[in-house]
């Protein structure tokens, strides 16, 4: 129990200072930073090819970074299925089906990290680095541009009081200087510190192939033991930091080679919500709006620590299949003796929050109930969320929070004294209704057919394999009941579209919502426009978020993990 | 800002420069960032970056954080493993609390840990019958290890005591007295039975 506070108290007073720091990245503070890191982003625009002073419209910067998705897209999804025949390839690992390659392109496109294969068997060095780490570093940078942009758009900058406004379109920033910033201060120098740390613990760190290991019990029937290695730390930091998730090897940061010891696991799992909650500090300071970032963050830790502690009380429960058969004690199936269940219930509840989906157990052999709450935790998705994405989708909550709360108090909805029309609530509903949609839809389709569910695991179980997978798709998280048998051309193909429909539609919209209230004429914020700045207000969006959620997503938990747990209990 | 910037561009950036940008940071963040790393922890931390191997007389025994399958009744035994052990097809056995293989096969390894280090079933650790997540977990909890010490202190034919001082020799306490669970590196134990000499 202590080393979940320490986790909890050491993740908040980190993200603290490097919030501060991330808003002074983008606000465009000089300093000390400025001096090391502008000359090298000078000469990457050269290389682009970009101008970084052009202010883009929304349009255009959204225009912009899906072009760029598009373009690393393509490259990465033919290195996957080439890396057969190219270079650094030390193993001799085959490339990739189509269908396969599509879905893991999309999904580390996406910041999701969704894996259909295993890492050590199925990707070579060259694929794993040029392609997977370059996208790690690239997805979080671009989820944390977007958050910029609709946060400087909609809120207005510390250091620039009045909304940019002018005959033409209202500039929501450059694309491209937003996502050079944000790869070059922030994501590549914290990654860096973290493979250094989890190096010194024993994670790989070698472009040299498998190394062969000649077993002491020779009588055990295994004469030789490969062992993968690779260059496996610069990948698993940027996995952790960036929202990621998606592994060196298959089963993740279980994985003694990818999370040794308790003192990686516990770097690993404060890197996991590190940067979201610095976002929600760097909120506060960029916009100058202080009390409303304490707010957010007082929502996001509500959420957080009560979702969490009821996965840590299930994980401690004995497994149901152990009764009798065993000394009493906590759920160990899927878990490692070194982090035992409370840190890795810990562990299990974050990186759901986060839409991160790295692991360090099999959420799948969670007891019925601690397998819930990863569940909630990516209907939710706003609990820190994804770098970003997170933050993004939280202030649409707060948006429908603003338009109900205005009308219970009788006001025309307004938001920092923009009214909140019919274009803004649609797309609000748009950006919000998708998740349900799609997620409940393609569940219906796939259990309708068993012959594509590929479960693992029978009765109410398998029905909350096939609800887990397309929730972490549309969540973009990666994590999984991983007993599903997902490389499939089925899987494969409808996963991308949640991938992608999960990713891009709930950055665009709001990104346009920001744009059209920032063109609209200011009333100034006086006493009776809603204050959205108080605890008060966060609770209610705090009770949007509920509702929503136990709206759309009740009935499937009762058909899935609620139905088992009973199952289990008579 | 001059009066042209006040006006937002509709227009993004061009494909060409969606092109040079993506190549570009292939380079920086898929070739640069992991070769600055790799290098640097390969100078830093040498027995790391290759595994953690433990080396004995030239020869790879096998890796400080990789599990082994041990079946000789001289040796102590490690944790189920949905992978037999076997790093390049690491897993675990994803089976749900409520899906009757899981119980089936605990089961059988709670009846045939039973009967061979002479003990009732309830009193095995919970840990000695769970698949671990990775199916490669080194360890096993110092009850588990203390559980096994009779049947092997009577397989070598050497005082308990003996094996109970390696244990308590082998067993790692949580990090700072917060961080981990207690634990037995089973691969090393073993070797320090068989008497090698290897650095820990």
């Amino acid at each position: 129990m202590n080393e979940v506070i320490v986790i909890y108290a050491v993740t908040l007073l980190l993200a603290w200072p490097l919030g501060k720091y991330i808003a002074g990245v983008f606000n465009g503070s000089r300093g000390a930073a400025g001096a090391v890191f502008l000359p090298v982003e000078n000469g990457l625009y050269r290389l682009f090819g970009v101008n970084p002073a052009r202010p883009m419209s929304w349009q255009g910067y959204g225009k912009s970074l899906l072009k760029l998705h598009l373009m690393l897209g393509l490259i990465v999804f033919g290195l996957l299925m080439a890396q057969g025949f190219l270079f650094l390839n030390p193993d001799n690992i085959d490339g990739m089906s189509w269908d396969l390659a599509l879905h893991t392109a999309v999904s580390f496109l996406t910041n999701t990290n969704q894996q259909h294969y295993s890492g050590q068997a199925q990707l070579s060095y060259l694929a794993h680095t040029f392609g997977i780490v370059t996208l790690q570093v690239f997805t979080p940078a671009a989820g944390m541009a977007a958050l910029v942009a609709i946060v400087r758009t909609l809120l207005g900058r510390s250091d620039e009081k009045k909304q940019p406004a002018g005959d033409g379109a209202v500039s929501v920033g450059n694309f491209y200087e937003d996502i050079t910033r944000a790869i070059v201060r922030v994501m590549l120098p914290v990654a860096a510190v973290v493979a250094l740390i989890i190096a010194s613990q024993g994670v790989p760190n070698s472009y040299e192939g498998a190394r062969t290991a000649i077993p002491l019990d020779q009588t055990a029937g295994m004469e030789e033991q490969n062992i993968p290695i690779g260059p496996v730390a610069p990948m698993v930091a940027i996995k952790q930091v960036g929202t990621n998730g998606g592994g060196w090897y298959g089963p993740n940061s279980s994985v003694p080679l990818e999370n040794p010891t308790p003192v990686s696991n516990f770097v690993q799992t404060v890197s996991i919500v590190l940067i979201p909650a610095a976002l929600v500090f760097a909120l506060g300071f960029m916009s100058g709006r202080r009390r409303l970032a304490m707010v957010v963050m007082g929502v996001m830790v509500a959420m957080s620590v009560s979702l969490t502690s009821v996965a840590i009380w299930s994980e401690n429960q004995p497994n149901a299949a152990f009764s009798g058969l065993a000394a009493e004690g906590p759920n160990l199936e899927g878990k490692e003796v070194r982090f035992g269940a409370t840190a890795t219930a810990l562990w299990g509840s974050w990186t759901t929050q986060t839409s991160n989906g790295s692991v360090n157990g099999m959420h799948d052999s969670f007891n019925p109930i601690g397998g819930m709450i990863p569940m909630i935790d990516m209907f939710i998705n706003v609990t820190f969320g994804g770098i970003g994405v997170g933050l993004i989708g939280y202030l649409l909550f707060l948006l429908l929070a603003a338009f109900l709360g205005s009308l219970m108090i009788g006001r025309a909805p307004e938001i920092a004294g923009k009214a909140l029309e019919t274009r803004e609530m649609k797309l609000v509903c748009i950006a919000l209704l998708i998740q349900p949609l799609l997620i409940l839809g393609f569940s219906a389709v796939t259990v309708a057919f068993p012959a594509l569910t590929g479960n693992s695991n029978p009765g109410f179980h398998g029905i909350s394999q096939v609800i887990y997978e397309y929730t972490s798709a549309f969540a973009n998280n990666g994590s999984g009941f991983e007993g599903l048998g997902d490389n499939t051309v089925w899987w494969n193909v409808t996963c991308a579209i949640n991938l992608a429909l999960g990713r891009f539609i709930p950055i665009l919209a709001p990104l346009a919502i920001a744009a059209s209230l920032a063109a609209k004429r200011s009333a100034p914020e006086g006493r009776g426009s809603l204050a959205i700045d108080t605890p008060t207000f966060g609770l209610m969006t705090l009770a949007v978020i509920v509702m929503f959620t136990l709206l759309s997503f009740m009935p499937v938990l009762i058909l899935g993990p609620i139905a088992e747990a009973l199952a289990l209990m008579s | 800002m001059t009066e042209s910037n006040n006006a937002a561009v509709t227009r993004s950036a061009s494909w060409l420069s969606a092109l040079r940008t993506a190549i570009v940071l292939i380079i920086l963040c898929g070739g640069l960032y992991p070769l600055l790393i790799t290098t640097a922890g390969k100078v830093m931390f040498p027995h790391q970056a290759l595994g953690s191997m433990i080396i004995i007389d030239d020869t790879i025994v096998g890796s400080e954080l990789v599990g082994q399958r041990f079946t000789a009744p001289e040796y102590f035994h490690g944790r189920p493993s949905a992978a037999e052990y076997d790093p390049f097809s690491v897993g675990g056995s994803n089976y749900a609390a409520s899906n009757p293989d899981l119980k089936a096969r605990v089961a059988d390894d709670s009846a045939e840990i039973a009967q061979r280090e002479n003990v009732a079933p309830t009193s095995i650790p919970a840990d000695l019958l769970a698949a671990s997540g990775s199916g490669i977990d080194p360890h096993i909890s110092p009850e588990s290890a203390i559980l096994q010490a009779e049947r092997v202190a009577s397989a070598r034919g050497i005082a308990i005591a003996r094996v109970n001082e390696l244990i308590a020799k082998y067993t790692e306490g949580p990090t700072l007295g917060v961080f981990g669970q207690p634990r037995v590196n089973v691969l090393k134990l073993n070797l320090a039975l068989d008497g090698k000499e290897f650095d820990d």
